[in-house]
């Protein structure tokens, strides 16, 4: 399709699950809707290709959980992982509507899997999207397209025109064309700004240069920008993110889920020093996948070294990228570039924690919190302590993979976006909306929990959705 | 760290000495597959990757076998073209079931069949109508060939020639094939025996053909992303039309095979006999079937095709609506002087059959039921 439509009722900026959500809810409302998605169409829906479940709230065991989640329950994971940094009265109304997100999910042609081997310990909490995120992207662009909603890829949203807190115009870059499209309303779901490497440096200073974007590259937080310019409030702070481990040689965007690597609760990480400085044992995975991206940022070139030996090498994930592979330490430490006798000396002391006092009798017990610590070693390693001591000796190089950033505008239960008032007052734009990862930080001030994300965009989504079209109507 | 692969994206306009080699490029797709995993809710093929952590030539030959080319993995992977991984599974696999197609035939020196498989088709057909109208024609007067015999063939060609000479392309087929299920078990699977379990597992599986469900929850099934993105159930109707038609068609023959020699009823047989009436059934079943499925590979989409593999996936189809067609056509007009040229024509349709039998589509049945027995063997262990 050519050109673009000088006006219409409500433009949704974004393609991912939340912006999605958006658009069918305020086209099924009666409302005209132009969907402005930056990505070309392969890579179109953002973070949402990438997903693989939802994190809702139920009462009861369905084909696809395996048991009910209530939503007192979400509610304390949620202020657990966040350590109470969250809105808590938003929370509260986003657990709540989650109730109804697989259906309303399964209403517009988005498939589920049975909980199966690979649900990686989320079978009661979360829905798994039968093949992930991006059949649920195929199911909603469809649904899109028998609505008559009007979809553009490539369609770059550059600048809105914003009086007084009212949305009027957006400037579209598309087709190498600068166009202006009035609406009366304008849902934005474009993302953080996890692919802007200087904005990630207000946050994290020189570091985020050697950070990886895991997620989609096209989330540059052009809105974000847009609206903060024209004094929008904010939610979280710049350096908050999801952050995970991922393979060192992982390309630097997109590389999504298959470049992490499970190996840390079975392995001692050392840093560029051969040094260790976290306790890789802490808990169960993936329950502390989400730490250990940012524990990466703060080494030397944000990277470590995963080491573990032929005993446990087979006993997480396979990984993407085979590890490095050595019958000595020695060998694995050149391998990894890595001053050999650091490395000897580091292992020798963990050897050394290893199997002493109460520990002496214990069982490695892979799967469960067995206990197994290490004695008198600093930072110590809590669970899974066993000593590395068998080869080939396996070294997977990691650092941080950026998915999401949470920083982001503030909005109500209504998704709208909350200006500035006089004397700090929040004050909620007429029509201007948000939901997803631009305003995930509301519900995420820190931390994650698996699922959280896509619970965020459906909901604020249809609130979303809902606003706009009724601020439409009226 | 220097070492090994940001692996190299495949560009899938690469044909023949170009492209890189099949095993290589399917164990790099199922080592990115097998960290990630969120397929393995579509097939059997997923779920068997994960019971393993690396990949032999010899598994990722079974593995190929295992899928069927629903197409779900495709649509729904975050890695496929253009993403710089380029995960094609269901293409990648399409080529490399044709290599063990050509790898496991006998004799070794006919498997370039396999890949003029549509010339094979055409050229065989003509010849074997040809050569069965010739004979007919030499050894009949033509009052007999073009004469009314209410029904019996044998009238035009006695029973015993056909019998044997039918029945003799028939086992050189059935040979052929055995051999390639047997060579292909003892590499993809040595050494393991089957158990009633594995077998009956297998045969449900193949007969009902579960995985073309496309697996659900809740008994439902979902369907396969074929001959487009969206979830259809289409391709395993036509398949199961085309299935149960030879089997019925076979079992046609069969019936009569034992009426003749055990019980000494010769044909003709009654149109509300049971050989005729299996016949029948199974024959609109290979009209239907083949249409249907020929149909849907033609609007496919052709990122998840094999465009070089259309004419062995086409010929073998094609030949088998064509059998139907001429069987039927036999049948309808058996009592009239006609019979004696369309039993020819039919004849020299069902040996172009029998003769490429081994050498074309057909084969996929049974390196897919050794998949599928190694799949039940593994999945209960």
């Amino acid at each position: 399709m050519t050109g673009l439509p000088e006006k219409t009722d409500v433009i949704v900026v974004g393609g991912g699950g939340a912006a999605m959500a958006a658009a069918i809810t305020a086209r099924e409302r009666g409302v005209k809707v132009l969907v402005l998605e930056a990505a070309p169409k392969d890579f179109r829906g953002g973070n949402t290709r990438h997903v693989r479940n939802i994190r809702y709230a139920h009462p009861a065991a369905t084909d696809f959980v395996t048991g009910a989640y209530p939503v007192d329950e979400y509610y304390d994971d949620l202020l657990r992982v966040t350590q109470g940094n969250t809105d808590k009265e938003l929370s509260r109304f986003l657990i709540e509507k989650s109730e109804d997100s697989a259906d309303w999910m399964q209403a517009h042609g988005v498939k589920f899997q049975p909980p199966l081997s690979g649900t990686i310990g989320l079978d009661r909490t979360n829905a798994f999207f039968k093949g992930g995120g991006k059949q649920l992207l195929n199911a909603y662009y469809t649904v899109a397209d028998e609505l008559g909603i009007d979809c553009r890829y490539e369609a770059e949203v550059t600048d809105m025109k914003i009086e007084d807190g009212v949305f009027t115009a957006a400037r579209v870059k598309y087709q190498g064309a600068e166009h202006t499209v009035e609406a009366r309303a304008i849902v934005i779901a474009a993302g953080g700004f996890q692919a802007d490497t200087e904005w990630l440096k207000e946050g994290w200073g020189d570091a985020a240069e050697g950070f990886l974007i895991r997620g989609t590259g096209y989330n540059k937080g052009r809105m974000l920008r847009v609206l903060m310019d024209n004094g929008a409030q904010t939610a979280a702070d710049a350096d908050q993110c999801h952050a995970i481990a991922i393979d060192a040689r992982s390309p630097k965007c997109d590389g999504g889920i298959a470049t992490r690597v499970d190996c840390v609760i079975y392995s001692i990480m050392v840093n560029r020093q051969a040094q260790r400085f976290y306790d890789e044992g802490e808990d169960i995975w993936p329950k502390r996948y989400a730490i250990w991206g940012r524990l990466l940022a703060k080494q030397e070139d944000q990277i470590a070294y995963g080491i573990v030996d032929a005993k446990v090498n087979d006993l997480f994930m396979p990984s993407m990228y085979p590890p490095l592979k050595s019958d000595t330490i020695r060998g694995l430490a050149e391998q990894l570039e890595l001053d050999p006798d650091a490395l000897e000396k580091t292992v020798a002391d963990y050897n050394a924690a290893c199997r002493k006092g109460d520990n002496k009798d214990r069982e490695f017990t892979p799967g469960v919190l067995d206990g197994l610590s290490t004695e008198g070693l600093e930072p110590a390693k809590t669970n899974w302590a066993q000593t590395i001591d068998t080869p080939p000796y396996y070294g997977y190089p990691l650092k941080t993979g950026i998915t999401f950033t949470y920083l982001g505008v503030k909005v109500d239960k209504e998704a709208r976006v909350q200006f500035e008032g006089p004397g700090g007052r929040s004050v909620p734009a007429a029509n201007i909306f948000a939901a997803g990862e631009v305003m995930s930080g509301n519900i995420l001030g820190q931390g994650y929990a698996g699922g959280v994300g896509m619970a965020i965009g459906n909901v604020f989504g249809r609130v979303a959705g809902e606003g706009a079209a009724r601020h439409v109507s009226n | 760290m220097s070492q090994t692969n940001p692996q190299p994206a495949v560009d899938y306009e690469l044909q023949g000495d170009q492209m890189p080699d099949l095993h290589d490029e399917s164990r790099r797709l199922m080592t990115i597959c097998n960290a990630c995993r969120y397929c393995e809710g579509f097939c059997g093929v997923f779920p068997a990757m994960m019971r393993q952590k690396t990949f032999t030539d010899q598994d990722l030959d079974y593995l190929a076998n295992l899928c069927h080319g629903c197409n779900g993995c495709y649509y729904a992977c975050q890695y496929a073209p253009p993403h710089e991984f380029a995960v094609n599974i269901p293409q990648t696999f399409a080529r490399l079931r044709a290599d063990t197609y050509r790898r496991y035939t006998w004799p070794s020196c006919l498997s370039g069949l396999f890949q003029k498989n549509g010339t094979l088709v055409s050229v065989l057909l003509a010849l074997g109508i040809g050569l069965l109208l010739v004979l007919v024609n030499m050894f009949n007067p033509p009052e007999v060939v073009h004469g009314e015999h209410a029904g019996n063939f044998y009238a035009v060609i006695p029973h015993n020639v056909m019998a044997w000479s039918f029945g003799g392309v028939f086992m050189y087929a059935v040979g052929v094939l055995l051999f390639g299920f047997w060579r292909f078990r003892r590499d993809t699977a040595p050494g393991k025996p089957e158990t009633p379990l594995s077998v009956a597992g297998a045969t449900h599986d193949a007969m009902v053909m579960k995985y073309m469900g496309g697996g659900g929850v809740g008994g439902k099934m979902d369907g396969c992303n074929y001959p487009d993105e969206s979830f259809s159930q289409i391709r395993r109707v036509f398949h199961q039309l085309t299935f149960w038609g030879f089997l019925l068609c076979f079992a046609a023959t069969s019936v009569a095979t034992i009426y003749h020699y055990v019980f000494g009823w010769e044909a003709p047989y009654d149109y509300t006999s049971l050989p005729v009436l299996l016949g029948t059934v199974g024959g609109i079943g290979l009209l239907i079937g083949p249409v249907g499925l020929i149909y849907l590979k033609h609007v496919a989409d052709p990122n998840t095709q094999v465009g070089a593999q259309r004419g062995m996936d086409t010929g073998f189809l094609a030949l088998l609506f064509l059998v139907s067609l001429t069987g039927l056509a036999l049948l309808a007009w058996r009592e009239t002087g006609y019979m004696g040229t369309l039993l020819a024509i039919h004849l020299g349709t069902v040996l172009a059959l029998f003769l490429t039998l081994p050498y074309g589509k057909f084969v996929h049945a049974i390196y897919r039921y050794a998949a599928l027995l190694r799949n039940r063997r593994e999945q209960k262990s």
